[in-house]
């Protein structure tokens, strides 16, 4: 057991007091993001990245990480006392946890829901533990063509799976990649899309672009609705929580198939928030209490909390193996581990062991640390949420703007960041996803470079992408996903469809 | 989102501003089209040139944005759901415009001191706080920025052109 060896290596590493220091201060700061309006977990890590440029790149990441695992712990928190979800994977959440915190059950579903997550992480980290060097040892016989054909599976999902229109994802997309074309051809040399403007040459940093489109773009949504927080009141004493563990492993068929379907929608570029309802749909199906869901059973708040947390460690996966993240937010860490100069990819398990085994090590702490944290500092974050909108909007519009202008000290940035976060604004209204929008920025040149290479060593010739049974399937595969609502419509014609009764509360992310 | 059937108030229609923003990805996509096709959006002697993959990139946009502006003029005319309502559209350039003199000061006056003056006018002019109270908190949170990036983090920002921070010494 190779993996258990470089595991316990990987706990070495992390285990120094500084370290766990950070991850506690990591957590916190998570919590504290995932509660705010406008921060969430992708703006959160990019705003507080430049901070951690002079640290080891292990300590940084470990950090980060924890600001992840942190925002996905707090986006319960507003969902369940003050019915406004902190995130978009906790809509989900809200639709049994609210009415339990009005029964005056808030406690029991605040822990329910950090344990949940905890539990959702824990399995997807033990799978990424097995499958993430598995993968990765695969990914070593990957050309430019499989990883093309890879990205291109990637980019295809999301017109497959995502909610809305296909082709405002594609516009997304493509748009994405346009501003990552603009400025420095890395092969040729040649200026691309500046216009002879010098501004343009530095190209738009991918980091600017998500601190505006949803830092900014959600703060002036939120400003659009006037937001007055009402929320319950929370406390959790000792006694709410031992009772609460004690009613949860009745639901470990639910843990379980909301962990399964969290880990798959995670590894494929589905995300947290499709999971979410995904899984409370599943268990509102399934439960032999299903018709009371939406009037606050705890089942309701276990399936949707499990699923999205083990979505949200799950997408890190093919992030480390194959440097394809999942969610914007590991999105934002493989732009961080690119500035640390590391490469992300197959070859990272080789060469960066220390790294890899540390953060994996640090998912398992992380966790801990975190439920921890979470069930004792309730009251304290929920106090946070009262402090009114006209003190935390501007205090969060200058984060943003300190955040943009430490990534590289210009102020041209910070514009920048006004103007996406407008974007933002304008593509959220009009259910345009930014997901694929940021993803792309961050993969455009990576991805422009497998098919340029590819091209080259077919001579223009598009079969490559054909040329041997496994680039084959994964292009197959692709297009099959690509063209996903095409062909569902038709089989919509000839076949009566499900219909998704949660179709208008899930949001386009 | 109002629906104005029932209450009846002044905004901008969702399908027009659906119509509009297709249109100007349209004319992001053209623009790049050309200046792809012009960059060398063809097979050169070795290899792909500058402007092969960006130029598919631009149609793609050309033809899902053309796509959305159909389905948006061809949407039912009485369609009367609103993309933002008078009031809503007031509160968001409350931020929106504070935010852009916000940035704009920091130019002058830097980080530090624009961030204060801007938190303690947005608490009294939006907020209806007194002006003590706004002042302190604008003062204390941009001491705690100061702190944290100046002293603890070691990252510099930017100072401004009239530098008012500069008796500090940082």
């Amino acid at each position: 057991m190779g993996e258990i060896d470089a595991l316990m290596h990987g706990f070495a590493v992390v285990l120094s007091p500084m370290n766990v220091l950070l991850m506690f201060i990591g957590i916190i700061l998570g919590v504290l993001i995932g509660v705010l309006p406008g921060l969430g977990g992708a703006n959160g890590v990019a705003i507080l990245l430049p901070l951690t440029f002079t640290m080891p790149p292990t300590s940084a990441i470990i950090m980060l990480s924890c600001i992840y695992w942190g925002a996905l712990f707090g986006g319960a928190i507003t969902s369940i006392l003050f019915n406004i979800p902190g995130e978009p994977w906790s809509v989900a959440t809200t639709f049994d946890g609210y009415p339990m915190a009005q029964k005056g059950e808030a406690g029991a579903a605040l822990t329910a829901a950090f344990t949940s997550s905890f539990i959702g992480a824990f399995v997807a980290v033990l799978m990424i533990t097995f499958l993430a060097p598995l993968v990765a040892k695969f990914a070593l016989k990957f050309g430019s063509p499989e990883f093309f054909a890879v990205y291109l599976l990637t980019f295809c999902s999301f017109v497959g799976m995502g909610k809305g229109s296909p082709l405002k994802i594609l516009v997304a997309m493509s748009l994405g990649f346009a501003l990552a074309a603009v400025g420095m051809d890395t092969v040729t040399g040649q200026l691309r899309l500046t216009f002879g403007s010098t501004e343009l040459m530095r190209g738009f940093d991918f980091l600017i672009a998500v601190i505006g489109l949803f830092g900014i773009g959600e703060i002036l949504l939120s400003m659009e609705e006037g937001l007055e927080f009402s929320g319950k009141k929370a406390r959790i004493d000792p006694k709410i929580v031992w009772q609460t563990w004690k009613r949860l492993p009745k639901y470990w068929v639910t843990s379980l198939r909301s962990s399964l379907v969290g880990i798959w929608m995670g590894i494929t570029p589905g995300g947290a928030t499709p999971a979410s309802f995904m899984s409370y749909g599943l268990a509102k199906k399934m439960s032999k209490d299903g018709a009371k869901f939406g009037t606050g059973q705890i089942e309701g708040v276990v399936a949707p909390e499990t699923a999205a947390h083990a979505a949200g460690t799950s997408a890190l996966l093919p992030m480390l193996a194959l440097g394809i993240p999942g969610s914007p937010t590991a999105a934002v860490l493989l732009g961080g581990l690119l500035i640390w100069g590391l490469q992300p990819g197959p070859l990272l398990f080789v060469e960066q062991k220390d790294f890899v085994w540390g953060l994996i090590a640090s998912m398992y702490l992380g966790n801990v640390v975190g439920l921890i944290v979470v069930l004792t500092t309730v009251p304290l974050f929920a106090s946070i949420l009262r402090i009114p909108f006209s003190i935390v909007a501007p205090v969060i519009i200058v984060i943003c703007a300190i955040g943009a202008y430490t990534v590289h000290g210009a102020m041209l940035d910070v514009w920048y960041m006004l103007g996406f976060g407008v974007v933002g604004y304008v593509f959220k209204k009009l259910d345009y996803p930014l997901a694929p929008l940021v993803l792309a920025l961050v993969l455009g040149d990576k991805a422009e470079d497998a098919f340029r290479q590819s091209m080259l060593s077919s001579q223009g010739d598009l079969m490559i992408l054909w040329s041997n049974p496994l680039v084959g399937s994964i292009t197959t595969l692709a297009l099959l996903m690509l063209f996903w609502p095409l062909i569902s419509k038709l089989v919509a014609k000839v076949r009566a469809p499900k219909v998704d009764e949660f179709a208008d509360q899930r949001p386009v992310d | 989102m109002n629906d104005s059937t029932t209450t009846p108030s002044r905004g901008v229609r969702s399908n027009s501003v659906e119509a509009v923003v297709a249109l100007l990805l349209l004319g992001i996509g053209l623009v790049m089209a050309y200046e792809s096709w012009r960059l060398g959006a063809r097979w050169t002697d070795d290899g792909p040139g500058a402007g092969y993959f960006p130029f598919y990139i631009a149609l793609m946009i050309c033809f899902a944005s053309a796509g959305i502006l159909i389905q948006a003029v061809r949407a039912r005319p009485r369609s009367t759901e609103l993309f933002v309502d008078g009031p809503s559209f007031s509160r968001v350039l409350q931020v929106l415009l504070p935010a852009a003199l916000f940035v704009a000061a920091i130019h002058f006056l830097g980080v530090y001191l624009a961030s204060a003056l801007y938190i303690a006018l947005f608490m009294v002019l939006l907020g209806k706080y007194s002006w003590p109270k706004a002042a302190t908190v604008g003062v204390a949170v941009s001491a705690l920025f100061f702190l944290m990036f100046e002293v603890w983090f070691k990252v510099p920002l930017f100072k401004g052109a009239l530098d008012p921070t500069r008796f500090l010494g940082y």
